[in-house]
């Protein structure tokens, strides 16, 4: 929102530049996030919270300076003299009482009120703004009198509890003088028509929309202000035909609606070059209403904007008046009749007891009454001592300040007034004790070990396709988004591989091959109709990558060929799933082929920890492959951190180091391929020699002498006593028994 | 043999340098002519050997004929000159073995260097220029990195962590911290809304948390006060992705509740904490804001880390603070009493207990801290990008 400087200091008469003013500004909440232009024309770039619609215009803004620098603020005022009259007590008291009446009746006509209101802005005094000023309004259950200068029915009090307006005939529509347009194109307004280009500048200038309609094309010379039919049509200002609904409140003629409430004005009652006859309307919408039919509509307006935040109720007459005065004296014209002003239901801003206690206790400072006092006074707060000597304020609330409901809004006031750096900084004291969460060691282990293998921490966006949401599917429900960004970010991820592989594309088509990454996160599904957020941890890891991380060394299967290049990376990748599952308490963990269909059949498994599938892993499937167009075969982990949570982290029990000498014995066998290692594994620990401490592969061979379909296998047994050196004897029986369970599996043993 | 021990006479510094610079010249002479291994015997025997070997002789003719006044330095002298013979004996075997090799001149200079020479073995010298063979360390991520930073910071302050869900209700995303429906402070939140939601009643209905907000809420109900929580978290806005925003982020939220929390505790735990993360020299700045659940509210702005506060790096202005000499990090403010009423019956009752929270944007200060300067670099996984934190 723009702000002329010198105009705010129209109202104020201010000595500081324009810096300090909008630094000064910027202290006490009334935002300056820029200044542009210089002189006359400087401009600030205002950010001004949605709590203080007060502030987005330049009394507002002249307001709160004359607060911080303790200055008299100018009135605001249009025909002083021969049209307002001062408010008193006495009538107030009759107008509130006349709205009560006209709120049972859930509708009030008026009109014609020649003494009608004085709602200027009189902020010097400080009973301003409390239920005691109140503008008085005649008004009446009948229909208009006679000398009304334009009826108008309220259907809807309790939408519209306020609603004023003025009439001017025959005024000429031209372009308006040269202070407004300029004025209004600092604001980067463009300039239109002296009519509305005046509600554009008093609502720059004090805040109050207000609306001109050509008051000879309003049907049947009447407004009545009433909930829209159900399909009802009216064309906006912006030459929108919109369908209206019940739930929308608008201002209508005779025959048809002309305005918007609170959004915005028909097309069809517009002012024009031809316009002679002006109706000016500035009412007081309830701002839940004009919120509702602005998101409904998608019209976002400066009115909208400010009668959804509340605008000042006892403005509508001023602004009236003072869009009055600009097309008078640029137009010319004639003023008819008062101002006219129906109040069905006056607002409720009843005085709010602060307690010096209470400023104490929440902002820690020893502020005194005296501070207080002054704080509030110089904001346009009536401020009244109330019981025992200081300690009680009876605070009066001004009119424009509908954010101030409550005691902590005072206080607020009071601590942004007094300058949010004044106050000491403390440290409180504490009794308590600092907690972790119950996985965060398991998490902080998981992550390290990720690291430590090499592959780099990734985070990905959270959305999936629909499509990606089918392919990864765990089989529970997925939640979507009803207004995604796109159809690629419309469905909570269930899964991360979708985004892991669409991570290593990303590198692999950058160029970047060797490409480790890995994932912690969260999923989202419904389970039996409740939404679960499970962790998952997902590793990732390109064919070059994979490949690079082979140790030399550790290579087992020599043979030639695709097969045992697949075999040895694959156990590469396995060997990192292996050493994150290992950091888990468990008995037994051993794998199977059952995994996802995104996975390569048979270069993929699943982990089973103690009966439970912890993780599904490997080489992902060809199609997937060549649907994501990879450059490359990859590799994926999923792992489920739920199940991991649920066993904890392995503690650690020492073991004692063996004292005597093991002994290492070679096993050279020819298996059928469809025997697997863990089988031959299983089948020798089951011996139950307690001194077999290792039995591992070290060597497979395909190929050469070894007819297809079979392969060698060397075989390795590590023996050791925690009694003593082992006798050849014993060596000899237990080898004996090894080669007889290879032999049992159908292993040949090779001489 | 051209160079025989002279006996010495004069034992002044002089005479002494005089001898050993003939002795040294002797020594390197010889040294040169060594070609193989039948040389190099010879060579080693002529200045080595226990039984008049050169060595041998300035021991005997040097220092024990010394006056006693004399003999402290002549024994350093000596020392000095067994240690050069020593190496070039070692360096000329070297030298025939490894041809390339330089020959050292013999100085009365002792370098560590020339001492090791003759550990070189028959391989010779490698190129200890070539890089190294590095097994790959994952790198953290940025985010994750200043997250854990930050939250350890509050950890050390009597914080513990807290967290709840992703997918969040409209009660606990708006309603609690007191947003009413349809009021427009939610305009404000961008919010991603889960689809087929309209059956239920509107404080039901789930939506993407646009805050870690909810988790306050969450926690109050779990545990009564006094509390100190920081949560960290994902949350959700609808925002398209561009080189400053992101439909996804992250959020560090914390909430202290207590029978005697004031404003001046927020100000001064905030301060705190800010001098640990960004070092003891930053400076912290409040000004009034506005959030539904908190009041008074603020934003907490740190002098910038970037400049110093000078607004100015060198003679370029500074971009992070727009050249304010300020960075904008957090918002913050007294839990709002509306916020206690809704867990009013676990012991919040606004009357008794008061509070602070504040919340931050982790990729925001991660961006700032380490210059990056499009966020969805945050979230592509390129290794380009995530090696650099490696």
């Amino acid at each position: 929102m723009k702000i002329s400087s010198s105009w705010v200091r129209e109202f104020v008469d201010l000595s500081v530049d324009d810096r300090r003013l909008a630094e000064d500004l910027t202290a006490v909440g009334i935002a300056v996030e820029g200044i542009s232009g210089s002189g006359a024309d400087t401009v600030f770039e205002m950010e001004i919270g949605t709590n203080r619609p007060d502030a987005m215009n330049h009394y507002g803004v002249a307001r709160e300076a004359a607060a911080i620098y303790d200055l008299p603020l100018k009135e605001l005022s249009a025909f002083s003299c021969q049209l307002s009259a001062k408010a008193s007590g006495a009538k107030a008291q009759s107008s509130v009482k006349a709205s009560n009446a006209a709120q049972k009746r859930r509708s009030s006509t008026g009109g014609g009120a020649k003494k009608a209101s004085a709602a200027k802005a009189d902020s010097s005094s400080a009973s301003r703004g409390a239920a005691g000023s109140r503008a008085p309004s005649k008004q009446s259950s009948q229909r208009a009198s006679e000398d009304a200068a334009f009826p108008i029915t309220v259907e809807e009090p309790e939408l519209c509890p306020r609603f004023s307006a003025r009439v001017i005939r025959g005024t000429t529509i031209k372009p308006s003088p040269e202070k407004i347009a300029h004025r209004l194109q600092l604001l980067d307004q463009r300039p239109i028509s002296n009519a509305v280009d005046a509600t554009n500048y008093v609502l720059w200038e004090m805040g109050k929309p207000t609306h001109v309609f050509d008051m000879d094309l309003l049907e049947g010379g009447r407004l009545i202000i009433r909930r829209a039919k159900d399909g009802e049509k009216l064309k906006t200002l912006d030459g929108v035909e919109r369908t209206l609904s019940s739930e929308d409140l608008v201002v209508a003629d005779a025959k048809r609606p002309v305005g918007l409430a609170g959004v915005m004005g028909g097309f069809d009652t517009m002012i024009t070059d031809k316009t002679k006859n002006v109706l000016i309307e500035s009412a007081w919408w309830d701002p839940g209403t004009v919120r509702k039919t602005s998101r409904r509509h998608g019209i976002h307006t400066d009115a909208s904007h400010r009668f959804e935040r509340g605008a000042d109720f006892e403005s509508t007459v001023l602004s009236c008046d003072l869009v009055a005065k600009l097309i008078l004296e640029s137009g010319g014209g004639e003023l008819v009749g008062g101002a006219i002003d129906v109040v069905s239901r006056q607002m409720d801003q009843a005085p709010i007891v602060l307690r010096l206690s209470e400023v104490h206790r929440i902002l820690g400072s020893k502020l005194t009454t005296g501070e207080i006092f002054r704080i509030l006074k110089k904001l346009g707060f009536g401020v009244i001592p109330e019981g025992q000597a200081d300690a009680k304020f009876r605070v009066q609330i001004p009119s424009w300040r509908l954010d101030v409901e409550r005691e902590i809004d005072l206080i607020e006031e009071i601590a942004r007034l007094h300058g949010y750096d004044k106050f000491e900084n403390t440290l409180p004291a504490y009794r308590g004790a600092v907690v972790e969460l119950p996985h965060a060691a398991a998490d902080a282990t998981l992550r390290e070990r990720a690291l430590a293998l090499g592959y780099n921490e990734a985070v990905s966006l959270t959305f999936i396709s629909h499509a990606a949401a089918e392919s990864f599917s765990s089989g529970a429900a997925v939640l979507e988004v009803e207004n995604p960004l796109s159809e690629e970010a419309s469905v909570m991820r269930t899964s991360l591989a979708p985004g892991m592989l669409d991570m290593l594309a990303r590198n692999l088509n950058r160029d970047a091959e060797d490409v480790r990454l890995f994932e912690m996160g969260r999923v989202y599904e419904m389970r039996g109709g409740e939404r679960v957020e499970p962790a998952r941890l997902c590793l990732g890891a390109t064919l070059t990558a994979v490949k690079n991380a082979l140790p030399a060394g550790a290579v087992l299967d020599v043979s030639k060929g695709e097969h045992a290049a697949a075999a040895e990376t694959f156990r590469s990748f396995k060997g990192d799933v292996e050493n994150l599952l290992a950091a888990f308490a468990h008995n037994q963990l051993s794998f199977d082929r059952e995994t996802a269909e995104y996975f390569h059949p048979g270069r993929s498994a699943r982990a089973i920890m103690d009966g439970a599938a912890v993780a599904q892993f490997g080489q992902i499937a060809d199609d997937v492959k060549s649907e994501r167009k990879l450059r490359q075969d990859v590799f994926l982990a999923e792992i489920d951190l739920e199940q991991l949570h649920r066993r904890g982290l392995r503690q650690v029990r020492f073991a004692p180091l063996g004292k005597y000498p093991a002994v290492e014995r070679d096993f050279s066998f020819v298996f059928s391929d469809d025997m697997g290692f863990e089988a031959m594994r299983r089948a020798v620990m089951g011996l139950g020699i307690p001194e077999l401490s290792e039995f591992k592969a070290v060597e497979i061979f395909r190929g050469g002498a070894i007819p297809t379909g079979k392969y060698s296998i060397l075989l390795r047994a590590r023996l050791q006593s925690d009694e003593g050196t082992l006798r050849d004897e014993q060596i000899a029986a237990w080898s004996g028994q090894i080669v007889k369970a290879l032999q049992e599996l159908g292993g040949v043993q090779r001489v | 043999m051209a160079y025989t021990i002279s006996k010495l006479t004069d034992y002044s510094a002089a005479a002494l340098e005089r001898a050993s610079a003939e002795l040294f010249s002797a020594l390197g002479d010889e040294a040169s002519t060594v070609k193989n291994e039948g040389d190099w015997k010879i060579f080693r025997d002529r200045w080595m050997a226990r039984k008049n070997g050169v060595l041998t002789q300035i021991n005997d003719l040097w220092l024990k004929a010394a006056p006693k006044e004399a003999k402290r330095e002549v024994g350093l002298r000596v020392n000095l000159i067994k240690e050069q013979v020593e190496q070039q004996v070692a360096d000329a075997k070297v030298r025939y073995q490894i041809p390339e090799l330089p020959i050292s001149s013999a100085t009365s200079e002792i370098s560590e260097t020339n001492l090791r020479r003759d550990a070189i073995g028959k391989a010779g010298i490698i190129d200890i220029t070539l890089p190294g063979i590095r097994r790959p360390i994952g790198a953290e991520h940025p985010v994750v990195k200043t997250t854990n930073e930050m939250v350890r910071v509050f950890q050390r302050l009597g914080y513990s962590v807290a967290e709840g869900p992703v997918v969040e209700t409209d009660y606990y995303n708006f309603e609690s911290l007191n947003f009413p429906p349809n009021h427009p402070a939610r305009d404000t939140q961008d919010t991603l809304f889960i689809a087929g939601q309209q059956a239920k009643p509107q404080r039901e209905r789930l939506l993407l948390r646009t805050h870690t907000s909810p988790v306050q809420i969450r926690t109050m109900e779990k545990m009564r006060p006094p509390l100190r929580i920081v949560i960290p978290g994902t949350v959700h806005r609808n925002d398209p992705l561009d080189a400053s925003h992101s439909p996804m982020f992250h959020q560090i939220e914390g909430l202290a509740v207590d029978t005697n929390i004031t404003f001046g505790d927020l100000k001064g735990t905030l301060d705190h904490a800010m001098k640990e993360f960004f070092g003891s020299s930053v400076k912290t700045s409040f000004r009034p804001s506005f959030f539904p659940f908190t009041e008074p509210s603020a934003e907490m702005f740190v002098s910038c880390f970037i400049c110093g506060g000078s607004g100015r790096r060198g003679t370029d202005p500074c971009r992070p603070c727009k050249q304010t000499g300020w960075i904008e990090i957090l918002g913050c403010g007294m839990v709002d009493p509306n916020v206690f009423e809704f867990v009013k019956d676990n012991g919040y009752d606004p009357r008794k207990v008061s509070g602070f929270a504040f919340g931050m944007g982790a990729d925001r200060i991660a961006l700032l801290k380490y210059g990056v300067d499009d966020i969805q670099l945050f979230f592509q996984g390129d290794v380009r990008f995530l090696r650099q934190w490696a």
